[in-house]
């Protein structure tokens, strides 16, 4: 089996944002970037299933300006053979990316796509939905475990009233939650062998696929400031103010 | 213009935030129809033709849509799609799983996850886990929408008398099975829905102390909510999780017992109307967003609290 996983550049998870004073969007310059956290679990599955002998290549995809590569250059020193680097220049939507995706899915032919559920800059949560129709695969969201059978996978989704467990038949595309695994971090020396396996640089513009935008961003703003609360001595205190003063209880 | 929204249901019942769908989508287009995929789910298209905002009910009946099998739900909206502007549902798992299947096929660019509707095109959305509000306008023909569901009061659901119609099925997906559902049954309110919310975090320590807090939840008649890392260390099961990635909820009263106040979790539930903070560490920046901290051991303030709330006469429940 081939897996293909798709890996973000987003602000690092632990950052406090800031948004810009002309209301364009949030300050990203000298701001630590990282790997979309559960883009993370990802790759990391995709290597679990490759050592447990079930996969014979991953190759890892970013969608970004040149600095994106960082992220493929992680999931390589972590376990992915290859890289794929398609350069855009601007923030594109989740449509756009479904589309160069399915571009890529094309000309790779993997059996699986995985990726995060949802990137934590947009939070849109549309990315693997989006492909999946449009390469009319079945997908499998939100996974926190994943069974590699004959030809399917049987995946435990995380949903509001508990887990559910679906089959799905490869060609699939995952993806994950946060609780699928606990990514591994990369040791020097395959961080140093990473320098030397190969990322394809592609340009967007060379695929054919319409990424203009649909969405207009007309302004963003912070959101409203709750005002400071005490502190206070006591639990009998507490209670007494959420009798007498918040009202609530 | 007019609205389809898709239901939530589990086949008897309509699942409550459909009810907040229904808010958010009247007020894009008064002419609201509501679409119910499901398994004799008859009495769930009476209920949802019972609610006066909505003026049709489409009802399509079949055992392949007994479940939320996302492959199957796509190809019976896009079958009706044609006939609305907007195509919207909620922003829970149901919704997130379902809305960008549709909208690829659509061609269409998706709003995800709206507070707020500005106008028919132009919606108010939470970005980077609700530290930053976008004012976004979709320039698509056809929209597809997805909607917080605590951002919107739920709709009325009784005087109204709207038109159910049958409708065919679409094809049926072979590549995709469900094999089980294993929901938590509890008899307490729903975590998204309920007044008031206690949740425990990391500081927990173990899944059996969480009795602590189920024996004020038994109390108060609250939800039990949980942080990521106390989910992960598999003290309480994921769907009490609250946070970016979990459950967003904005009950009356919060009360987080251990959470430090990561980002993360802050996104989901930061817009309750009243916070209580019980930690330890009087650093812990779950203070900076609470309207009563209190800087203690749970393992002490937690029976202590159950204690004052055994004395007080009266408990709003």
């Amino acid at each position: 089996m081939k897996i293909l996983v798709a890996v973000k550049r987003v602000i690092d998870y632990n950052v406090q944002i800031r948004v810009k004073e002309d209301g364009s969007g949030v300050v990203t310059d000298n701001v630590k970037m990282s790997t979309n956290p559960p883009d993370d679990n990802a790759i990391e599955e995709a290597v679990k299933i490759k050592e447990a002998g079930k996969a014979k290549e991953i190759v890892a995809i970013t969608i970004g300006e040149e600095k994106a590569q960082e992220t493929v250059r992680k999931a390589l020193a972590v376990g992915a053979d290859r890289g794929i680097h398609v350069k855009v220049d601007n923030v594109i939507e989740p449509l756009a990316v479904s589309k160069i995706l399915k571009k890529i899915v094309e000309k790779e032919n993997p059996d699986l796509v995985f990726m995060g559920k949802q990137a934590i800059d947009d939070d849109c949560n549309q990315t693997g939905q989006m492909l999946a129709a449009l390469l009319n695969w079945p997908q499998a969201t939100f996974a926190s475990k994943i069974e590699v059978k004959d030809n399917a996978l049987e995946v435990t989704r995380e949903i509001d009233e508990g887990l559910e467990t679906i089959e799905v038949n490869v060609p699939a595309i995952v993806t994950c939650d946060l609780r699928l695994n606990e990514p591994r971090y990369a040791s020097l020396p395959n961080i140093m062998k990473a320098k030397k396996k190969p990322i394809e640089q592609i340009n967007a513009s060379d695929l054919g696929v319409d990424i203009n935008p649909r969405i207009e961003q007309i302004k963003v703003e912070e959101p409203p400031k709750r005002k400071a609360g005490i502190k206070v001595a006591s639990v009998e205190e507490l209670v007494q103010k959420l009798k007498n003063e918040a009202k609530v209880i | 213009m007019s609205v389809l929204l898709i239901a939530e249901h589990n086949n008897k019942e309509v699942r409550p935030f459909t009810y907040n769908a229904i808010t958010a989508a009247s007020q894009i287009s008064e002419d609201l129809h509501v679409l119910v995929l499901g398994h004799q789910a008859d009495d769930v298209a009476k209920s949802l033709s019972e609610v006066p905002n909505v003026k049709k009910v489409i009802h399509v009946d079949n055992e392949i849509y007994e479940n939320y099998i996302a492959e199957n739900y796509t190809a019976a909206i896009i079958k009706h799609a044609e006939s609305y502007s907007h195509i919207v549902s909620s922003a829970n798992t149901f919704g997130k799983n379902l809305m960008p299947r549709i909208a690829a096929l659509l061609d269409t660019s998706q709003v995800s996850d709206i507070i707020k509707v500005i106008s028919e095109d132009t919606f108010l959305r939470p970005i980077y886990a609700g530290n930053a509000f976008a004012t976004v306008k979709s320039n698509d023909k056809k929209k597809c929408v997805t909607i917080r569901p605590t951002s919107f009061d739920p709709a009325d659901k009784s005087g109204g008398s709207a038109e159910i119609t049958k409708s065919d099925p679409a094809e049926a997906s072979s590549s995709t099975k469900f094999l089980k559902k294993e929901e938590v049954k509890s008899d307490r309110p729903e975590l998204g829905t309920a007044r008031i919310v206690i949740s425990g975090g990391r500081g927990m320590q173990n899944g059996e102390n969480f009795k602590l807090i189920s024996d004020i939840a038994d109390k108060l008649n609250a939800a039990i909510g949980a942080s990521r890392a106390a989910v992960d260390a598999g003290y309480i099961t994921n769907d009490h999780q609250v946070g970016q990635t979990g459950k967003v909820v904005v009950p009356d009263l919060y009360i987080a017992v251990g959470i430090s106040g990561a980002i993360q979790h802050l996104a989901g539930m930061k817009e309750s109307k009243v916070i209580v903070a019980i930690n330890k560490d009087g650093e812990a920046p779950i203070f900076s967003v609470a309207d009563y901290g209190l800087e203690a051991d749970l393992f002490e303030a937690l029976p202590q609290f159950l204690s004052e709330l055994n004395k007080l006469n009266t408990i709003q429940k």
